[in-house]
């Protein structure tokens, strides 16, 4: 500040005594770092949990408490470690993911390509998907039930029937991604439409296709689950379903919970292989996860 | 100074006068909408040419057929002897934005076009030509970066080498630093007129910037639609190489003055 600049402040605003310190005040929420919030709500969650069910509000059939649901996610925990019953059901439907999803991957990529590079598929087979993703998915079930039987083979299909839908549509989106430049030079500089595919769109497209994964990786864990609800068998939605008939509230809780590890595992591959193979994309935040 | 003779190379060796582009009665529609007509253009060896015009001229139809992107309706296009039929190893050309690979290094890209023609193979032993080339425009040392990290004029930089590797008869330049901040511009436009002097490189630009023409370019063709046509062509006789202070000459600003009124007469239609 020079001297003329404070001299003509000062004449402005008398109380002007030079320098201004000056902070912005930080909401406090802002504040509050992630771990503490997180943690926060958990107990907050966990201590109306308690309440309802220590007053006796809530029935512990229809709700068990806290403590109940530890106990038996701890007994399920050791069933699982020395290969109990629940770690086989976790193993069958493990099984049924893993295929559900590696056919959904195959079939959503191929009928991707179909679709996002040529005219026959853009035209001719995308009304079709289109309008049988518009269907309720989950009521083929008792067709694949009664086409497949009671085996895992008919869950590995309502899983792979949900999941490849938003497989094919991000795939093919991805393949119209490339800019009109990018076309452009790959055209003047001779390229083939085999080598613009390759060289060109397929790549510009992997972020998009991965899109579709993750939200394909969430898709058949549900359709797994689904169709062992629906067909019984061997895995862990079977045994959900004997335990809400049973009314073992606590049981259902812990399996839900350690299911969910599953779907966890899963989407953190698809993360992993995203950030491996679209590694020029490293200063994005990965899409779908908090 | 070197500069000074290589300026009169130009415009007194024997090659000045051979032609490298031609152009002739090259008409364009599109269904009944007739885009470019009767448009003639020769570009001869070492010669920088421009275009101008407003938008929905026909510059960038003109471009993409010189490119060979896509075929004229009727007239003669050939370049070195031969009728373009199709994008050709001999014509280099620089769009916009620099259009680089994200997942390829900075040396990968310049190398797309050998490797896209001829192969990896090909492409791993042109390796050391575009090493010189990232030499030539000073980003040497970003030859195993990717596009990611550079800035816009290291990209375009990085563009200018990819479109030199296949050693093209012509450089076609779409409003090739349009995207870049004024002070990059003028930068690049000068070092694209060194390292076109040094290439004695035949050279086409289209651009809206008028100042950018005239300091670049040896001809400018100003076009004008409905149809789309060459409505005059303006020779810059400002000496080489030129630099940004001939901006601030009297000569300069009467080309420039001159160029505006020309194309004006079509905007106001007066």
């Amino acid at each position: 500040m020079t001297d003329q600049g404070y001299t003509a402040a000062k004449a402005e605003h008398p109380a002007y005594e030079g320098d201004t310190i000056w902070t912005e005040q930080e909401p406090l929420i802002d504040r509050i770092p992630r771990w503490l919030a997180m943690t926060g709500l958990m107990v907050l969650i966990l201590g109306i949990w308690f309440g309802l069910t220590a007053t006796g509000l809530v029935s512990p059939i229809i709700l068990p408490g806290p403590g109940e649901t530890w106990d038996d996610i701890v007994f399920v925990g050791r069933n699982m470690v020395t290969g109990g019953y629940v770690l086989e059901a976790m193993w069958t439907t493990s099984r049924t993911v893993l295929y559900a999803f590696a056919q959904a991957t195959t079939l959503g990529f191929s009928l991707g390509v179909l679709v996002g590079e040529t005219k026959f598929g853009e035209r001719a087979v995308m009304p079709y998907l289109v309008a049988i993703d518009t269907m309720p998915k989950v009521a083929f079930a008792p067709l694949f039930i009664a086409w497949l039987g009671f085996g895992i083979s008919s869950k590995v299909a309502l899983a792979t029937f949900i999941a490849t839908f938003p497989i094919v549509v991000s795939t093919a989106a991805g393949l119209y991604a490339a800019s009109e430049n990018e076309r452009m030079l790959f055209k003047s500089i001779g390229a083939t439409r085999m080598q613009t595919l390759l060289r060109l769109k397929l790549p510009t497209g992997l972020p998009y296709f991965f899109t579709g994964l993750k939200i394909a990786a969430v898709g058949v864990m549900a359709g797994a689950i689904t169709g062992e609800f629906l067909g019984g068998g061997e895995g862990v939605g079977a045994l959900i379903r004997v335990s809400a008939s049973q009314l073992n509230t606590p049981r259902v809780f812990s399996l839900i919970i350690y299911l969910s590890f599953l779907g966890l595992a899963l989407f953190l591959m698809v993360v992993w292989l995203e950030r491996t193979l679209v590694f020029w994309r490293k200063s994005d935040k990965p899409s779908g996860m908090g | 100074m070197s500069q000074v003779v290589k300026m009169d190379s130009r415009r007194e060796g024997p090659a000045v006068t051979r032609p490298v582009y031609q152009i002739e009665r090259m008409s364009k529609s599109f269904g009944a909408f007739r885009a470019l007509q009767g448009v003639n253009l020769t570009l001869n060896k070492g010669e920088f040419g421009a275009v101008i015009g407003s938008s929905g001229c026909g510059k960038s139809t003109l471009l993409k057929i010189m490119a060979g992107l896509m075929p004229p309706s009727s007239g003669r296009v050939v370049l070195a002897g031969k009728p373009v039929l199709g994008p050709r190893r001999d014509i280099g050309m620089m769009f916009q934005q620099a259009t680089l690979l994200p997942w390829k290094t900075t040396l990968e890209n310049v190398l797309l076009p050998i490797e896209i023609r001829d192969g990896k193979g090909a492409a791993r032993a042109a390796a050391g030509r575009a090493r010189d080339l990232l030499e030539l425009v000073g980003i040497g040392r970003a030859e195993k970066v990717y596009p990611g990290e550079l800035s816009g004029g290291m990209a375009q930089r990085a563009s200018i080498c990819r479109m030199l590797i296949s050693e093209p008869e012509v450089l076609l330049l779409d409003e090739p630093f349009s995207a870049l901040d004024e002070l990059t511009r003028d930068f690049m436009n000068m070092e694209l007129q060194r390292i076109c002097l040094e290439r004695h490189a035949t050279a086409f630009l289209v651009t809206h910037s008028i100042p950018e023409a005239v300091i670049l370019a040896d001809r400018i063709y100003i076009m004008q639609a409905n149809p789309g046509h060459v409505a005059e062509i303006v020779d810059i006789d400002l000496p080489r190489p030129r630099n940004l202070d001939m901006i601030n000459t009297p000569k300069f600003g009467e080309i420039v003055h001159y160029i505006r009124e020309k194309l004006g007469q079509e905007a106001f239609g007066t």
